[in-house]
């Protein structure tokens, strides 16, 4: 039990010095630098580099060093939600509280968020059921890109970020607002 | 497996993630999100494909391409060929000189170092769905 406890202790502060460590210094990799494309294309001149476009969005301590949530609220973007002309756009606002965290504090998860990107069929019924606590997550899954990992890890904010999910201590006033795992 | 045990092996998948991440936190690593798209492309002659996540999520939500227009959630798991995209499939869709500059603009997709892997790229990936 204590081992274990040390363990998340070393990994949260393990975590935050990393994050730390690049929000310190806020740097994208130039294109002609990132490994990924070919410094001999004659794209590398056309293409906007990363430091252009994000280093104007609010900051962030991991991922693209961006704040994707604040820059879509605070109107620092505006990203498109349909190209065609009659698709329908859907909305939720309800929270869920994920209760199976063992130590850690229990994960929100957040419709509002989440919809303003995301449609429904993107997670349900695949991912997850529509149903509070209907569906079996686990680190274990998340780390290996499934569930919550299908997005974060891959292009939504990264699994270092474990304060983030897990954000509501056990017995605080959040958690007794929440009725049967679902809050408005 | 009991809880206690799943418990224990989900700590320590954890700590080898973070770990892994800690180290790979290298300025030298693609922008997270950035994918390639490579299992034509380089057979067919051509640079692999590099598809920006952060520059279309300034202008697009993930709806419209995982949704409206059909991508599939998955590196490698859309079946693209140039044909398509000409036809205005996939990257097509918008790459057709309406909504985006149009397929005769080779390079600007075209751009990855020849003999990069498909798959999501970018510093804090979990190794996971880009996993194959
Ligand atoms: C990013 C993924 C994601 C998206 C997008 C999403 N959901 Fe959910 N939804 C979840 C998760 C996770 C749960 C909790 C499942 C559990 O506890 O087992 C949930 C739970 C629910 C529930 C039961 C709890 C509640 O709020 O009453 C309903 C109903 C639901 N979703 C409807 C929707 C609808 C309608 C949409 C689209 C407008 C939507 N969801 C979009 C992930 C998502
Ligand atoms: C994207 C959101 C997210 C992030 C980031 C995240 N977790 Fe979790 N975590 C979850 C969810 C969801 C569960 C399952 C909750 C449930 O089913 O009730 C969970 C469960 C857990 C559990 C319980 C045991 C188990 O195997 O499920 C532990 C321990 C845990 N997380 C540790 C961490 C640590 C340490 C980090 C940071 C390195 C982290 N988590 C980051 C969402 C997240
Ligand atoms: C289909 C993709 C997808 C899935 C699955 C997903 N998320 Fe997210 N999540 C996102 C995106 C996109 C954002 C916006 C922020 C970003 O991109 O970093 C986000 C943001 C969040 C936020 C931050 C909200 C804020 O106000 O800053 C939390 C918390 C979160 N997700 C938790 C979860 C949990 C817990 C799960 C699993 C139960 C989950 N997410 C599953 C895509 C996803
Ligand atoms: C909007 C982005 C885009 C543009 C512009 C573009 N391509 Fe492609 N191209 C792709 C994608 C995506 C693939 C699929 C790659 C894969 O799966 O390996 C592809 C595949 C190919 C292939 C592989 C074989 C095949 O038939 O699929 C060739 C050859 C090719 N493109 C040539 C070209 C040429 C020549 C041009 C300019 C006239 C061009 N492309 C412009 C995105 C683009
Ligand atoms: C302009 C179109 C477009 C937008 C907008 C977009 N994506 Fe993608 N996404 C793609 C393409 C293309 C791929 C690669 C598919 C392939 O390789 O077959 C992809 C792949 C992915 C993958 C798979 C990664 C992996 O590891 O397998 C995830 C997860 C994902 N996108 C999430 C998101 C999220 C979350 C958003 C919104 C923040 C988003 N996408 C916005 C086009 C888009
Ligand atoms: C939902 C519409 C949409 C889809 C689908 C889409 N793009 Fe784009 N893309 C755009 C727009 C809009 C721009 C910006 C055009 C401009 O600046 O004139 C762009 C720009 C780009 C750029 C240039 C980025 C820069 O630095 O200037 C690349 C590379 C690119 N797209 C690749 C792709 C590839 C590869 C695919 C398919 C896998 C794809 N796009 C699918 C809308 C889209």
């Amino acid at each position: 039990m204590r081992v274990r406890r040390a363990l998340v202790a070393v990994l949260v502060a393990v975590a935050a010095a990393a994050s730390a460590q690049v929000a310190y210094k806020r740097a994208w990799p130039t294109l002609a630098a990132d490994g990924l494309h070919d410094p001999a294309s004659p794209a590398l001149a056309i293409l906007q580099e990363p430091s252009e476009a994000l280093s104007a969005l609010p900051p962030d301590f991991a991922g693209n060093l961006v704040n994707w949530m604040a820059s879509l609220d605070g109107g620092y973007i505006k990203p498109r939600s349909t190209v065609l002309a009659d698709t329908r756009v859907t909305l939720r606002s309800t929270d869920v509280l994920l209760k199976r965290t063992g130590e850690l504090p229990l994960v929100v998860f957040p419709h509002r968020q989440h919809t303003a990107w995301l449609d429904c069929t993107n997670c349900h019924d695949q991912l997850f059921q529509q149903k509070a606590g209907g569906t079996m997550i686990n680190m274990f899954l998340i780390l290996q890109g499934e569930k919550c990992g299908v997005c974060h890890g891959a292009v939504a904010f990264p699994l270092t970020e474990c304060a983030r999910c897990h954000s509501v201590a056990r017995g605080s006033d959040a958690e007794k607002t929440f009725r049967n795992l679902v809050r408005e | 497996m009991t809880g206690a045990a799943a418990r224990w092996r989900a700590l320590v998948a954890v700590a080898a993630v973070v770990a892994v991440a800690a180290i790979d936190a290298t300025p030298a690593a693609a922008e997270y999100g950035d994918v390639v798209i490579n299992r034509r492309a380089e057979r067919g002659g051509v640079r692999p494909v590099v598809f920006p996540h952060w520059f279309h999520r300034i202008r697009f939500r993930c709806k419209v391409c995982h949704s409206e227009l059909g991508f599939r959630m998955r590196a490698g798991a859309n079946d693209v060929l140039m044909a398509d995209v000409i036809d205005g499939k996939f990257c097509g869709m918008c790459h057709n000189g309406q909504t985006a500059w149009g397929a005769e603009q080779c390079d600007l997709c075209h751009s990855g170092k020849p003999g990069t892997p498909p798959g999501i790229q970018g510093g804090n990936e979990t190794r996971g769905p880009g996993r194959w």
